[in-house]
């Protein structure tokens, strides 16, 4: 049996940046996730974009944490060596009811204490982003609207909480909640139980199955999904800054960006499902995103997509996020309603989790050994010719290109597969070298990665998965 | 920095590397090397065990390793060198280096006198064509399933349908098939065939493998693994047609739905790329549009036998030795080359007219298939060259023979038409 004092449900990026706050503290923190791999379901498909809550809901709590934790990235990134830039969003009004919605974006903004949100001229606009229609009246600039790599922030925030002494337990899936006398007792997974007096729900999607353990299921999880699409590097037409449309009173609608590895993202669709597994893309979700986001960039080039993927938002009805204890129930904190914004507000969700925590009894004393930073797997592609050379004398294996579209070597894999929490899928691997995520999506180096896998875990290449436990690539020898 | 010099080198090591090596040595370059990512020469003709090589080139069948043997023993003997598991990074046409890496020898700067490209092509992926549906494993291009299988000893799946006819993707299903897995389907988007005719006569109709022309996938089912796909007829306008919906279980789907010429490189280099074969602009001497680089083979445009690629690439390897030792014919004149009717593209796109009366080949395929044609090249009014076609199919490529001396102008046409 696993004894623990936390235990942290769900390893996306809310969980994962609970589970680096709390390992501040003197305190043994276990995070239990069903998948095989830190990154959850929605933290990974989603915008990628670090926001401001400049269109939150004035005086919610999501606000109140979207708002706190912009500030956050600069530090944090570079601590934890994650890719971010602070690109800026534009939001172009096309006809007269757009541009007359601009003043209450910009009060809305405000209220939300987000203070540099300026007006652009039709000239300014077109000069800060060519690409937009020339019927542009003008529009709003939010300055730091920003991308990241929403993989690596994750594995980082993990890898780091890991390294200060957090267990993760993937591929373990929670089963039950023991409740003695109205405190927390134990967490039952298929894993074996954990003994526990605090438990951190967050589930997101599956956050209402949890709740349900513990009777505290008073709310659904309503899956949104959301679809995009991701367009060639050498994509013909490419945006400089987040282009977000002027939202209706239906929906957020269809943006385009960069990614922080210069490919072009757009997107998304929002679709209620009536389960939370269907992760499909369809015709009609993909042709919606061109119909609307065309009228904003006309030459923007969907034939240049390289691939397609769709996330799950996992909303909740009723509405709102919500982190909730409870006075019959010790040691249990519920988060809820964790829906676009949970990648933004993950790492102030850890501090206010970090801080109710406080308030229902745990102790929270800090270490004095906690070490802040986290270095990423040196990127070959990116280095200086001087930094190749020396790389590749140092590690032989660097001077060996397995993925031909990224130029992603050997080494760069193996050291994915071996550091804490390494992978041990093939979309793990693309997930921390971006393996696989050219424009030849794995057609070369997918049969290699399953290779290397296979020799580097000790597995036979029937036991390697796509991503999933039974996502086999392999069914067995030839004849 | 380690640093190589020759007088020719050659980005790739399959079928056009190999062949263009052969002739820049035959040609009289003194130092030509070959650089090349994998550990071994022959590019993909490595993983291509079926025969059905050499009938054109060589008259007798070979297999792809037998063919790749053949120009890889004609280098080694005329003394071509190669440098293997070599990732070329970059190509800089101005000072003619290219910046390769390799585990043992790190960073490598090689200087030519010519260089000329030959990375070959990749294939389409799922992304390209949209399927909709899940995203489970399962899914591969017929390339890498080809390489898996025929390289790595690895099945990858079962029950099998096949998306596109492709070459690959009918050599596959009957490598499937010999291998113990059941190929339900090979669907094609198309009213026509994509690949070589008997590939469909070898590999589908042999084994009794049902070809739906005219259908296409319209939705992949599965969460880990794939478990099933549903396909459908499509109408004149490619809409999938609803009520023709038919459900397949399988386990897994592979794609044959197309090649695009591979020019990362190319485009690095600022060479100029034609749109529609997605490789770069050549004159008849594979000359791209930066003076002394060279391109030959599938990256220049698939092409459907690799008998062609040689072929082409024999020439490559012939002009980027004569630019080396200084005796390519300088151009005086630049014509053009137009597609006229029933042409989808030319290779070569332009002609570069030294004022010598030089014997020029230009390669196309047909946009849609017919038949008693009769293939034209023109030059204004006046007709280059005519022959007579008993059948074209977009799936194989055609080509005509004129003398540059013949042209007034500077524009050759080339059309397809029926005969009278």
């Amino acid at each position: 049996m696993v004894k623990t004092d936390v235990v942290v449900i769900g390893a996306g990026a809310v969980g994962c940046a609970i589970a680096r706050e709390l390992s501040k503290y003197k305190i043994n923190v276990t995070v239990v996730d069903k998948r095989d791999d830190v990154g959850g379901d929605a933290s990974k498909s989603n915008s990628a974009i670090i926001h401001t809550g400049y269109d939150a809901a004035p005086g919610t709590l999501e606000s109140q944490l979207v708002v706190a934790a912009n500030p956050m990235y600069d530090q944090l990134t570079k601590d934890l060596d994650v890719p971010f830039d602070r690109i800026g969003a534009v939001l172009p009004a096309f006809n007269e009811e757009q541009f007359e919605k601009l003043p209450s974006i910009k009060e809305k903004a405000f209220k939300n204490h987000v203070y540099d949100v300026e007006y652009l001229s039709k000239e300014e606009i077109l000069a800060k982003e060519p690409e937009l229609n020339k019927d542009v009246l003008g529009g709003l600039f939010i300055p730091r609207e920003s991308i990241i790599d929403p993989f690596i922030l994750v594995q980082a925030l993990a890898e780091n909480a890991n390294e200060n002494g957090v267990n993760f337990m993937l591929n373990t899936e929670v089963t039950d909640i023991k409740v003695e006398d109205g405190a927390i007792k134990a967490v039952e997974t298929t894993g074996g139980t954990i003994e526990t007096s605090f438990v951190v729900n967050a589930a997101a999607l599956h956050c209402d199955d949890i709740a349900a353990m513990v009777g505290k299921a008073d709310y659904k999880v309503v899956a949104r999904r959301g679809q995009f699409y991701i367009l060639d590097k050498n994509t013909s037409c490419k945006v400089q800054n987040i282009v977000l449309p002027i939202p209706t009173k239906v929906t957020k609608g269809k943006l385009m960006t960069p990614t922080i590895h210069g490919n072009m993202l757009v997107g998304p669709t929002a679709e209620d499902l009536p389960d939370k597994v269907d992760v499909s893309v369809t015709t009609e979700g993909l042709d919606s995103i061109y119909a609307d986001v065309s009228k904003m960039i006309p030459n923007v080039n969907i034939r240049d997509t390289i691939t397609q993927y769709s996330g799950l938002r996992p909303n909740r009805n009723p509405e709102g996020l919500h982190v909730d204890v409870y006075d019959d129930l010790k040691g249990y904190v519920n988060l809820s309603g964790v829906r676009s914004t949970g990648l933004t507000l993950s790492v102030s969700m850890g501090k206010y989790v970090a801080e109710k925590m406080k308030e229902i009894g745990c102790e929270l004393v800090f270490k004095d050994d906690f070490k802040a930073t986290r270095k990423g797997i040196p990127c070959f592609h990116q280095m200086t010719i001087e930094e190749q050379e020396a790389i590749v004398k140092e590690e032989p294996l660097y001077g060996n290109i397995v993925c031909r579209c990224e130029t992603i070597t050997e080494g760069e894999i193996l050291r994915a597969i071996h550091r804490p929490l390494g992978a041990k899928t093939v979309d793990a691997v693309k997930r921390r070298v971006r393996a696989g995520m050219g424009r030849c999506q794995g057609g070369f180096c997918g049969p290699k990665v399953i290779e290397i896998l296979a020799r580097e875990l000790n597995i036979p290449t029937e036991q390697v998965n796509k991503n999933l436990e039974g996502s086999y690539m392999i069914t067995g020898k030839n004849k | 920095m380690y640093k190589l010099e020759c007088d020719v080198a050659i980005v790739g090591g399959g079928p056009a590397g190999l062949s263009a090596a052969v002739a820049a040595k035959k040609e009289g370059a003194q130092k030509v090397l070959v650089i090349e990512r994998d550990e071994s020469i022959g590019g993909i003709l490595q993983q291509c065990i079926h025969p059905g090589f050499g009938l054109t080139y060589f008259k007798e069948e070979l297999t792809g390793p037998e063919y790749a043997g053949r120009f890889a023993d004609e280098a080694i003997e005329l003394g071509v060198e190669f440098f293997l598991n070599s990732m070329v990074l970059e190509v800089n046409e101005e000072k003619k280096t290219i910046l390769c890496v390799n585990k043992d020898y790190g960073m490598t700067e090689v200087k030519a006198k010519s260089i000329l490209l030959a990375m070959g092509c990749r294939e389409r992926t799922r992304a390209n064509i949209m399927i909709p549906g899940a995203r489970p494993a399962g899914i591969y291009t017929a390339g890498s399933a080809q390489r898996l299988v025929n390289r790595q000893n690895e099945m990858v799946g079962k029950r099998v349908v096949i998306l596109g006819s492709g070459d690959i993707g009918m050599i596959m299903a009957r490598r499937m098939t010999l291998e113990g897995a059941k190929v339900l389907a090979v669907i094609e988007l198309m009213d026509c065939l994509a690949g070589l005719t008997r590939n469909k006569v070898q590999c589908l109709d042999d084994f009794g493998i049902p070809l739906y022309l005219a259908h296409t996938i319209t939705k992949i089912d599965g969460y880990q693994r794939v478990t099933g796909v549903t396909f459908a007829e499509v109408d004149e306008n490619k809409k999938p047609i609803k009520e023709t919906e038919q459900y397949i279980e399988c386990d897994t789907v592979l794609l044959s739905v197309g090649l695009i010429p591979e020019n990362e490189l190319t485009r690095k280099a600022q060479i100029e790329i034609s749109r529609i074969t997605n490789g770069p602009v050549v004159n008849q001497y594979m000359e791209t549009s930066a003076e002394g680089i060279f391109a030959s083979g599938n990256v220049v445009h698939v092409n459907d036998l690799v008998d062609n690629v040689s072929a082409e690439s024999m020439k490559a390897g012939k002009f980027a030795a004569q630019y080396a030792m200084g005796t390519l014919p300088k151009e005086q004149k630049r014509i053009v080359s137009q597609t006229g009717d029933n042409v989808r593209y030319l290779c070569p796109q332009q002609i570069s007219d030294s004022g010598e009366n030089e014997k020029v080949s230009l390669y196309f395929r047909v946009l849609h298939p017919d038949t008693k044609v009769t293939l034209r090249a023109l030059a204004g009014e006046k007709v280059l060259a005519a022959k007579k076609v008993l059948r074209v199919n977009p799936g194989e490529m055609e080509h005509i023979d004129f003398n540059t001396g013949d042209i007034d102008g500077n524009q050759v046409t080339v059309e397809v038409v029926k005969e009278d």
